[in-house]
């Protein structure tokens, strides 16, 4: 119960700094975000509002400039395995087969051949991928290589997940049916998933909370909690009601930047 | 929960195969063999010309050579002191080939992941490398004689040096240019730190290091004839040097041509070996 008071992750004050060439990029500023488990949050905003930033941020590839991101309350140091990370180019290892992918974490953690076997046997069920444990990734479709790499996150017993625009390079057909497992695998398993899109009704369509964000410099423009019942319905009047707000809000930087 | 992505679109494929079809997958599957051998034919009927034209007086038939190359390998011919002796030097210059090769390959490949992954090391070795590599394997010739002596030491030096080049850089290729974000994606998995070399760096590389080791044994075969200038006595680089002094050119075209057969099924064997340990790799199809 102590878990339900925490949240899983909190990001105080967060900004961060890049500096390119002799030009200085404000890619996130002040952003604060507290995230409870069981939740399924998106970013969403423009390119340039800094939802990859925090994304990374929270991963652990990056560190702020200034402010902290905690998870349960202690300071994201670097990459760990309670944290995966579904990269939009997949970023699956060429050179191994579909088992040997959602395998590497496992073997990672110097479990034996036959615990990697029982995990990797159950989570390429759970993607559908059974047929093709023994094939290489570069066999594999788009939407086929994002199940490989949403698996071997799953596999290693991350509580977070953390998407980059997953589906971002899938076709429509592909997409939808991913957002549809996704949110299967989501309520099955009760993870707690952050989920970068530049897409509104996607975030409409899979999120709790849609987090809108917006650039120069990278800020949190507002914190949206959605209560549609699930499952949504693109088409009905609810979702397109929330739908023009939110498109609103993203729309919301650009009379200041006219100013 | 379904495996197949999208609807099948296609339209049905035309059913029988027709005789017209039949022909063309009979041509489709010869092409290449017509195709690879017009060129050689070619070169061979303008010899066959050039000769009985007697356009040149010091240039044998390819009839003559034809004969000689038999007599080279089995004798009975000719019997003089080449006869039946091709197996000798092959198995001499093959030894040197891949003697030297697989020296080049035990320097270069532990040096060419230093200079890749290690800044310093590149700035130790990369420089020194760099004004070396131009300097081609004849212009060491000499040196190598004064010190390596005259004879099989000298020649297995001469091919290292030929094959070592090659290896090296496209094992630094490799080693650096491994997409940054498989680091990413194997620091999450829990794989950190020196684990990442052994995980995700070396079978990263194994494409550019595999490239670099066919382009190495080619250079092992291309150099053999300098190698074999060091003065030894057996191997086809010393048979084509003979054939010089001696004038005796057809020998010189008959150490040509094994060189040529030799080191093609050698890269053949090669390339096999590469499309099945790389048959993960979608653009490595020799």
């Amino acid at each position: 119960m102590a878990e339900s008071a925490t949240p899983i992750v909190e990001i105080k004050g967060v900004s961060k700094v890049f500096q390119l060439q002799d030009q200085t990029i404000h890619a996130l500023s002040g952003a604060n975000l507290s995230i409870n488990k069981g939740e399924f949050i998106c970013l969403i905003g423009a390119s340039g509002c800094g939802k990859s930033t925090l994304l990374r941020i929270m991963a652990g590839f990056d560190q702020p400039s200034s402010g902290e991101a905690l998870m349960w309350g202690r300071p994201i140091a670097g990459p760990d395995p309670s944290r995966g990370m579904v990269f939009q180019d997949y970023a699956l290892f060429p050179w191994l087969s579909v088992r040997a992918n959602i395998g590497f974490g496992p073997a990672a953690r110097g479990l034996g051949a036959a615990e990697v076997k029982a995990i990797v046997d159950k989570f390429i069920d759970l993607v559908g991928l059974a047929k093709f444990a023994n094939a290489y990734p570069h066999q594999l479709s788009g939407g086929m290589k994002q199940r490989v790499a949403i698996a071997r996150v799953l596999a290693n017993d991350a509580e977070l997940v953390l998407m980059d625009e997953p589906f971002g390079a899938l076709d429509a057909m592909t997409r939808e049916r991913l957002q549809d497992e996704l949110l299967d695998i989501w309520e099955r398993t009760k993870l707690t998933v952050v989920f970068v899109t530049h897409a509104v009704e996607e975030a409409i369509l899979l999120a709790n909370r849609v987090v809108v964000m917006t650039p120069g410099p990278g800020r949190i423009e507002s914190d949206n909690g959605l209560a549609l019942a699930r499952p949504r319905d693109v088409a009905s009047p609810e979702f397109n009601a929330i739908r023009r707000v939110l498109s609103a809000k993203l729309h919301s930087h650009h009379g200041k930047k006219a100013a | 929960m379904a495996i197949v992505e999208t609807g099948s679109v296609a339209a049905a494929a035309p059913a029988a195969a027709t005789p017209r079809a039949a022909t063309r997958t009979t041509w489709a599957r010869f092409k290449p063999t017509v195709l690879a051998l017009i060129v050689p034919l070619l070169l061979l009927a303008f010899w066959q010309v050039a000769t009985t034209q007697q356009w040149t007086r010091l240039i044998p038939t390819p009839y003559a050579v034809g004969e000689y190359m038999i007599d080279f390998a089995v004798g009975g011919i000719y019997d003089d002191a080449y006869s039946a002796t091709l197996t000798t030097h092959l198995l001499a210059s093959m030894s040197r080939v891949y003697g030297g090769f697989a020296l080049a390959a035990l320097f270069a490949l532990p040096i060419g992941i230093l200079i890749g992954r290690v800044p310093s090391a590149r700035m130790l070795l990369d420089p020194f490398l760099q004004v070396m590599r131009p300097i081609p394997v004849t212009a060491w010739l000499p040196l190598s004689m004064i010190l390596f002596g005259l004879g099989a030491k000298s020649a297995f030096a001469l091919v290292c040096l030929g094959a070592f080049y090659p290896i090296l850089l496209n094992t630094i290729f490799g080693v650096r240019s491994v997409d940054p974000k498989l680091f990413e994606a194997a620091s999450m998995l829990g794989c950190r730190g020196n684990a990442q070399f052994y995980k995700v760096v070396l079978p990263a590389a194994t494409p550019s290091i595999f490239t670099g080791l066919r382009l190495g044994l080619g250079l092992a075969w291309f150099v053999i004839v300098v190698g074999e200038m060091t003065g030894v006595p057996e191997g086809l680089g010393a048979v084509i040097m003979d054939g010089r002094t001696l004038s005796r050119t057809e020998l010189v075209i008959c150490g040509m041509i094994v060189i040529g057969l030799a080191g093609y099924l050698s890269d053949r064997v090669v390339v096999a070996l590469g499309n099945y340990l790389l048959r993960w790799s979608p653009n490595h199809h020799g």
